[in-house]
């Protein structure tokens, strides 16, 4: 094997051209513009499965989310920008929510990001923003349990949710306690919860059981459940599993009339969508319900609807429609669009009469709340049976589960 | 003379220094892509091994990419913690006490031969138990992909021991190096690199050597290799175990980019998309399936940004169309045309001596198969063969 | 509810599951029995079923509406399945796992067609008021079991629909002449059976029953553009279990997938059953690879 020089030098000049074409050709995909935050208006990223599993839920939100921002837009924006949201799809994907999240702070410059419905996302963009120092804005109620000064969580915790809805079971006299969930963490960790609860205040668990997430057979379970003749089923299952499980209990002569149903993830997005007869009668326990009786919400829901006119609202679309609204109030108060400032900004400001009665931010970046009980009529909304006597104080780490654990943001 | 592949290995050697030099030139943010699609190339290249050569379908290689990605991460939940502490998930779930299969990951050196040693050794019992009752095509598919949605059920399940749906996030320090510092991100991307361009020129070696041939005997006649004698069940069962080493490594090395695994990155559907990587870049080609891997995923991030709900129906259109259309992939359309006129003009190799390189077994084969599989009434000497592919 | 009531309920269940089963993999097994093609979008046709009732439905109401969705979904996905194999499948003849793959991506733009067209949220479809009810046990050593009459009415469909399809390939010309290609597909070709016709009828016809399934699924579960998958997956360990080309194998298998799920939830969770029900399935295929129901055949290279 004998090389000639002469057709070695050839071979690598060519090697070398190819490289360096390749090369340039590589690096000009990186020499866009890049887009100044000056001008007219300042970047905010909206990041939700848009696609997947979780569209179902997270689209909702989006359009919700869009009408804030179009909503502050009209009313001159903030510190005289407008707001252009850039919108992302997390594709139902934790991992792809991390990488969309990089890519809205560091590509598309955004000062701050509304987005994120299931845990697992929150959790995978949560080691993105620290390290950013950006800001997220949580719309959904969640298990607890967590504690950045990176986020801003507006939905509830359980105890402005679930151990409200305990309560309430107690008060009509309600002892013998059924928990069925899908299988994931919002429902184990709930149940945990609502197990040391129940038992600490004389109640019983009669039975415990997880539907795995898309799951359509509830047959076995319904045997259960007719087995353990529990007085109320508390129902954190998720999704389309929701739609199984009430027509197989409807076909087997249980409707909710004759076992209640205490839902955590039923708003009437969703009882919409499954067909209201199902699940009338049903309960559920939310923050905001459609039907809640004050101005804000008549005005709100009146230009909602105008926008959107076959579309229900529901407690994380008014959540993440009034994350927007404290973002831009945080932004004025703080006079500058710099997250950490933003943030702090956020947990000195109150709103006494927003959509969904009297909140504010506690200084561990969590909402105070009102917790509300409603009962599903068979027109799609609520009628608000039971309601907490003040907004809740925002618990993140249930001091009977977990005890000495708590949460303070620096 | 020349080696006919010397040209090969140095032109993707010079691709390789220049994807190298890629930190100096790309935003970070496109880095962190290309890094953890690079990490993915790996995946895939052990996907062309088994269904290329080894004619094993496998709908399942999320399975081994968790089980990498998993086994590591484990280590990196545990690294910071303090002697009697629980990761978090484990606390929130009732736990009280690491339990033992854990504590094991606490040493890194376990972790990082975890990576590899638990999906091979998965992926080698599988094989073998569906391999030695002659169980295949089909069917190995079919339970490939009830694996991967028993695993990913399991994970979401036991969330206790393994994060559940969450996954695994939030990590600690591997071996010191924080993973949020740029620099460290800059040296992942490089690893990552060194171990394509490791896992490439293995498999490149692997598939010329005697072993590399029988496997692809096997695919083309089973039952004839079985009459010259050669039990071919070990042969595939080291095959899939050498996919699923690679789809663990892959696994472990996309979760330090990405910073998460999640039971989401490891069930049916993922598993599926990974198989149309491979199949867009031509299965038939190991650079093919890296082409293919780096094509799909740009592709996905740049049309899922722009019209999200398009993106099903381009890698369902993707799908039919490359596996009707051209079913050797981007690869194929790589023809000898194009090879010839590149050999000849660009590289001065006379038209003789490239003759030599097209008359490798591997193309032969190759190509006749193709031949018979595009001819619309196959004859039953073909079909006996295609049967099984 | 004593325990004998208790077993005599799972039982009813797993017969229910596997009612269900057979109904969503029949259509599997006679295409894959006969054509060898796997068609992952069969999952997809159960979906299509699951819509075409829900359009059903709104427009025709009273006791015919049911009967009137069943057969419109039953007419619609077999045509959808004679386009597709007219315009795809057949033309991958001879190469199963590029069908399989292919199938995928055809199921891919089915789920994204139909959240275009319905929403990503699922729609309505509610059993009619006759089929609201079960029938109760009060009495004796089985009090306290319930049997829904949806649940009946479905062990009903997939009773019938095994039937009318045992007869039409045991009793008929077009059966005999289906079952001479299964058996040998050349010396068929070779008689003057038209394999392509046959091929046609049979994909067609699968996807037919799967859509029929769907209209009877979406009496007890949602129409969403996903839920083909949820039954997909059990499906072919019907497939795998049963044996390719054989109902009653189907049947068995479908049975069997049944009672297993019903009797492990007895004991331990629906995930966990869920894994147990696949290792059992890899046990199985030790003892019989080729299915309770194995077809033997003289050809070397069988699938």
């Amino acid at each position: 094997m004998s090389f000639s020089s002469k057709v070695l030098v050839v071979r690598i000049k060519a090697i070398c051209v190819l490289a360096t074409i390749l090369t340039i050709a590589v690096s000009t995909v990186d020499l866009r513009p890049v887009m100044a935050q000056g001008g007219g208006t300042v970047k905010v990223g909206v990041l939700q499965s848009l696609t997947g599993t979780m569209a179902i839920s997270e689209v909702p939100v989006k359009d919700a989310t869009i009408f804030a921002i179009d909503q502050v837009n009209a009313e001159g924006g903030v510190l005289g920008k407008k707001i252009e949201p850039v919108i992302e799809d997390g594709a139902s994907d934790p991992a792809i929510f991390a990488q969309k999240a990089q890519k809205l702070i560091q590509e598309d410059k955004v000062v701050t990001v509304f987005g994120g419905w299931t845990s697992a996302s929150r959790k995978a963009m949560l080691p993105v923003f620290e390290r950013f120092h950006n800001l997220l804005w949580y719309p959904v109620q969640f298990e607890g349990n967590e504690c950045s000064s990176n986020i801003m969580y507006s939905g509830a915790q359980p105890n402005q949710q679930i151990l409200p809805a305990l309560q309430w079971g107690f008060e009509k006299g309600y002892r013998k306690y059924f928990l069925l969930g899908s299988d994931y963490v919002f429902p184990r960790t709930a149940n945990l919860i609502l197990k040391k609860h129940i038992a600490h205040d004389g109640g019983q668990i009669v039975g415990e059981e997880y539907e795995p997430l898309g799951g359509t057979d509830f047959s076995s379970i319904i045997t259960k459940i007719r087995l353990a003749r529990p007085d109320v089923i508390f129902n954190t299952l998720n999704g389309d599993s929701n739609v199984s499980f009430f027509k197989q209990m409807a076909a087997a002569g249980l409707p909710p009339s004759k076992i209640p149903v205490m839902s955590f993830s039923i708003a009437e997005q969703e009882a919409k969508a499954m067909g209201t007869q199902l699940v009338t009668d049903s309960y559920a326990a939310w923050n905001y319900f459609e039907s809640l009786n004050n101005p804000m919400n008549k005005k709100f829901l009146a230009a909602y609807h105008k926008k959107f006119p076959n579309s229900a609202m529901d407690d994380p679309m008014v959540h993440g429609y009034i994350d927007v609204l404290m973002w831009a109030a945080a932004v004025k108060k703080a006079n500058s669009f710099d997250p950490n400032a933003v943030r702090k900004a956020a947990t000195d400001l109150a709103w006494g009469n927003s959509v969904m009665g009297s909140i504010k931010f506690a200084p561990n970046q969590s909402l105070y709340q009102t917790a509300y009980v409603g009962k599903l009529q068979p027109d799609g909304q609520f009628s608000i049976l039971w309601q907490s006597k003040q907004p809740l104080f925002p618990q993140p780490y249930d001091p009977q589960v977990f005890p000495g654990k708590n949460c303070v943001v620096h | 003379m020349p080696k006919s592949g010397t040209v090969k290995i140095a032109f993707q050697l010079a691709i390789l220094v220049a994807a190298g030099f890629a930190p100096f030139y790309l935003s970070s943010y496109n880095l962190s892509l290309l890094g953890r699609f690079l990490a993915l190339c790996i995946l895939a290249l052990g996907i062309a091994l088994i269904w290329g050569w080894g004619g094993m379908l496998s709908l399942g290689q999320g399975v081994f990419f968790g089980l990498g990605a998993y086994s590591l991460a484990m280590y990196l939940k545990l690294v910071g913690l303090g002697p009697g502490d629980l990761p978090d998930f484990m606390e929130w779930s009732g736990l009280s006490r690491l339990p033992w299969w854990w504590t094991v990951f606490r040493n890194p050196a376990v972790a990082i031969a975890g990576v590899i040693v638990v999906p091979a050794a998965a992926a080698a019992i599988l094989a073998w138990l569906v391999f030695h009752r002659r169980v295949g095509g089909i069917y190995f598919a079919l339970i490939t992909q009830a694996l991967a949605l028993a695993f990913s059920t399991l994970l979401i399940s036991e969330q206790a021991y393994t994060g559940g749906f969450n996954g695994l996030t939030d990590f600690g320090a591997l071996l010191g190096f924080q993973l949020i510092d740029p620099k460290v991100q800059r040296g992942l991307f490089w690893v990552t690199l060194a171990c394509l361009a490791v896992a490439l020129f293995f498999l490149q070696w692997l598939v010329g050597t005697d072993f590399g041939k029988i496997v692809l005997a096997i695919r083309d006649g089973e039952n004839r290799i079985r009459f010259l004698g050669y039990n071919p069940v070990p042969y595939k069962v080291v095959v899939f175990a050498i996919g699923g080493a690679l789809a663990g490594i892959s696994g472990a090395l996309y979760m330090l980019h990405a910073g998460v695994i999640s039971p989401a990155m490891v069930g049916v559907v993922p598993s599926i998309e990974m198989i149309v990587w491979v199949a867009v870049g031509g299965r038939e080609s190991l650079v093919g399936a890296i082409l293919g891997t780096l094509l799909v995923n740009f592709g996905k991030d740049w049309i899922s940004s722009a019209i999200p709900s398009l993106w099903l129906f381009v890698i369902g259109l993707l799908f039919v169309i490359v596996v009707t259309v051209v079913p050797k992939g981007l690869s194929g359309l790589w023809g000898e045309p194009v090879r010839n006129w590149v050999a000849v003009k660009i590289f001065r190799i006379s038209p003789i001596r490239h003759a030599l390189v097209v008359t490798e077994p591997l193309n032969n084969i190759a190509v006749e198969k193709m031949t018979s599989a595009a001819s619309d009434a196959p004859g039953p000497e073909h079909r006996e063969r295609l049967d099984e592919a | 509810m004593g325990d004998t009531a208790v077993v005599a309920g799972q039982i009813f269940n797993g017969i229910s599951v596997g009612s269900i089963l057979l109904l969503a993999a029949l259509g599997l097994v006679l295409s894959f029995g006969v054509m060898k093609v796997i068609n992952m979008a069969h999952g997809e046709m159960l979906m299509v079923g699951g819509y075409l009732s829900y359009l059903t439905f709104h427009h025709a109401h009273g006791p015919l509406a049911l009967p009137a969705a069943m057969l419109v979904s039953f007419v619609g996905a077999t045509l959808l399945g004679a386009i597709l194999d007219l315009t795809i499948i057949r033309h991958l003849y001879g190469r199963p796992l590029d069908t399989l793959i292919v199938t995928w991506g055809i199921s891919l733009i089915f789920q994204q067609g139909a959240r275009s067209l319905f929403g990503a949220i699922g729609v309505d479809v509610t059993a009619p008021q006759w089929l609201q009810n079960s029938i109760s046990i009060n009495h004796g050593l089985l009090a306290g079991v319930d049997l829904p009459y949806v649940r009946l009415f479905i062990i009903g469909v997939a009773l019938v629909v095994l039937a009318v399809v045992a007869l039409c390939i045991g009793r008929t010309r077009w059966g005999t002449m289906l079952r001479a290609v299964h058996q040998d597909r050349e010396m068929a070709a070779a008689l003057g059976v038209n394999t392509h016709l046959i091929d046609l009828a049979v994909f067609a016809l699968g996807t037919g029953i799967a859509g029929l399934a769907g209209s009877v699924l979406a009496l007890i579960a949602p129409v969403t553009p996903t839920v083909g998958q949820s039954y997909i997956v059990y499906a072919f360990l019907v497939v795998i279990v049963g044996g390719p080309g054989s109902l009653i194998g189907a049947a068995l298998a479908a049975l069997c997938v049944g009672l297993f799920s019903a009797t492990a939830q007895i004991f331990t969770s629906v995930s966990l059953s869920d894994v147990f029900l696949l290792v059992a399935v890899i046990l199985f295929i030790q003892f019989r690879p080729k299915g309770i129901v194995a077809t033997h055949s003289r050809l070397l290279e069988d699938a």
